[in-house]
């Protein structure tokens, strides 16, 4: 067990060090001179275009500048912002709250609204109600979560006033004004993730069924909840928590969209602002974060799924 | 009966469990789900392909006296903010989204299928290093991915076309590899080797047939997240870019406007919904016919 832990931290960093080279080529894909890239097109003061390509080291080989970047990001100096000259690290740590929060409101969302559907859909005899729990959460993978924003913020917030507009107080000093804030976001990035884990659960409690054990159970004269709850449910989730580490990677991606729908200031909101501006020094440390913590969500979901389930055992 | 039969060994073309691709029609149409998804793809692929012969308006036509009418017989959709026919744009917006999708799907499903019966085909060290690329490309969350791929190349048709189709490549590769790998150590195959059939002519016959059928399920699902994600980009200002008329663009701009009007965000998304969910549906289908213990897949966006 140990090792199999140690083995995955260990094979992290040759993950990571790829990553990372990608991220910094990113910069020098973008077409024109790094340094023009890096100081902003409209600057074209040809004494500053000098100074920051010898800051940079653009006169030395790539891999010599990938070696002096990586070394200030392990230092965690991700660099400074051409437009605002603020430090990037300051940037990233006030905006990555806000996402952090709305990823894990909408995946506490998409579980609660997830389990109960799915649980159902997998347990009940009546085909009717299989098919119609089947259809609703193939509907829900259908919606595009910027129109399902739209739609939320149309109907609660405009026609029905029960949601406020575009407000997120802080988690600590106003709780449940937060939490209110947040819950029309964090629906609409919970709806589709919702849909696939209901998906699974359903599945997975079809495959479950069948066991062995719960043809005990029964014949033990358990009660239907019971065999449901403690031997079916428990077994059928250990393979669900799989589908969270991927979930993650929707949440971190969908919540660029969804951030962008609700005007929430978080990770996503600023990578598209360096889009826009052109600040790309940001934009390589937001996709170089999001990335790294996509990888580590990954790691630790492979890690629970191996603590869960005695009978996987990794050499 | 053609010519006098041949006492022949039977060749499997396909891997146990999965039915042969002739029999896969008539569960098609056994399925209620894949029928209706059908229907749906018929009507969405129809009104794209027809756009200008059934479009009342020109997509791009302003009606600076109908600013925001509600739909009605003029304006089946209603119009938005320059007055344009919300109806006839939704249909050059299916054309946009479905070219998209089908072209980044396609691209795809070709590179990813060879990347993976190469891997599949050689083995050792090729498969490896190959499929640690792979993962590679996995470890980013996809939306990143092609926006990093959009900040690039620079926003337009033919990039959204690459930035999906190369975030999806890995998918289609890890699906081809898998069939392959059984393929591969099947005696037929040995018997061609040992005839001296050359290797691409034995991916051909053998291992080809045996990766189409979970190659084209995935192709189908992928459709309709292409769909979703051609959207997303457009509505980020990534995708498609104005004046192309694009159903994720449509609900960008309209969703500034959402108090004075709701149509122009109500129709561009109800359409994207109907597309996609004709491909989830016959994707779904063709899981449950392939698959019987129902084992779903990812499928969202």
């Amino acid at each position: 067990m140990q090792r199999y832990i140690a083995q995955r931290l260990l094979l992290l960093i040759p993950v990571m060090l790829v990553i990372s080279a990608i991220v910094f080529s990113l910069m020098h894909l973008i077409p024109g001179d790094p340094a023009q890239v890096l100081l902003g097109f409209e600057n074209t003061d040809p004494a500053q275009l000098e100074a920051v390509r010898r800051d940079l080291g653009l006169d030395r080989p790539v891999y010599v500048q990938y070696g002096r970047w990586l070394g200030k990001v392990l230092r965690g100096d991700l660099g400074t912002s051409v437009r605002t000259g603020r430090p990037i690290r300051i940037l990233v740590a006030e905006a990555f709250p806000f996402t952090l929060e709305l990823a894990t409101y909408a995946l506490f969302l998409a579980i609660v609204i997830a389990i109960p559907i799915g649980t159902l859909a997998g347990t009940t005899r009546s085909r009717l109600a299989d098919g119609a729990m089947q259809t609703l959460t193939l509907f829900g993978l259908s919606l595009p979560a910027f129109w399902v924003g739209a739609m939320l913020i149309l109907l609660f917030s405009v026609e029905l006033r029960w949601f406020p507009v575009l407000t997120y107080p802080a988690l600590v000093e106003a709780p449940l004004a937060n939490l209110r804030g947040f819950f029309l976001p964090a629906l609409t990035l919970a709806v589709p993730n919702a849909a696939s884990i209901a998906r699974m659960v359903r599945a997975s409690m079809v495959a479950v069924r069948r066991e062995e054990y719960v043809k005990v159970a029964r014949a033990k004269g358990l009660r239907e909840t019971v065999v449901v709850r403690r031997h079916m449910l428990k077994n059928a989730l250990i393979p669900v928590v799989t589908l969270i580490g991927i979930v993650t990677g929707y949440l971190l991606g969908g919540s660029i969209v969804v951030e962008q729908v609700f005007a929430i200031p978080g990770v996503g909101r600023l990578g598209l602002q360096a889009i826009v501006q052109r600040d790309y020094p940001v934009l390589q440390a937001v996709v170089l974060m999001v990335t790294g913590l996509f990888v580590l969500v990954n790691l630790v979901v492979d890690v629970i799924y191996v603590l869960l389930d005695p009978r996987i055992r990794y050499a | 009966m053609r010519n006098a039969p041949v006492p022949e060994a039977p060749t499997p073309r396909t891997l146990p469990g999965v039915p042969a691709r002739r029999g896969l029609g008539v569960y098609i149409f056994r399925s209620r789900k894949a029928i209706i998804g059908l229907g749906l793809l018929v009507l969405v692929v129809g009104l794209a392909a027809l756009a200008s012969v059934i479009a009342p308006y020109p997509a791009t036509e302003m009606h600076p006296l109908d600013r925001f009418a509600p739909p009605g017989i003029r304006y089946l959709f209603g119009t938005d903010f320059y007055g344009r026919d919300l109806f006839s744009r939704v249909l050059f917006g299916f054309r946009t989204s479905l070219l998209v999708a089908g072209f980044s799907v396609v691209f795809a499903m070709a590179l990813g299928t060879v990347i993976g019966v190469i891997a599949g085909y050689s083995g050792g060290t090729t498969d490896t290093a190959i499929m640690r690329a792979m993962d590679i490309v996995f470890a980013f969350p996809v939306l990143l991915l092609a926006i990093t791929i959009v900040v690039i190349l620079g926003p337009g048709v033919l990039t959204t076309v690459l930035a999906i189709g190369i975030v999806y490549v890995p998918i289609f590769a890890r699906i081809a590899r898998g069939p392959t790998l059984v393929v591969r150590e099947q005696a037929y195959v040995e018997a061609a080797r040992a005839l001296g059939q050359r290797a691409w002519r034995i991916v051909a016959r053998h291992v080809l047939p045996n990766v189409s059928t979970p190659i084209f399920v995935q192709a189908t699902i992928n459709l309709a997240t292409a769909i979703l994600f051609e959207s997303a980009l457009s509505f980020l200002g990534l995708g498609t870019q104005p004046p192309y008329p694009s159903l994720g663009l449509m609900v960008s701009e309209g969703r500034n406007y959402l108090e004075l009007s709701p149509w122009p965000t109500v129709f561009p998304g109800m359409a994207i919904v109907a597309a996609v969910l004709s491909f989830n549906l016959i994707g779904d289908a063709l899981q449950e016919i392939l698959d019987p213990r129902l084992r779903p897949t990812w499928t969202g966006s």
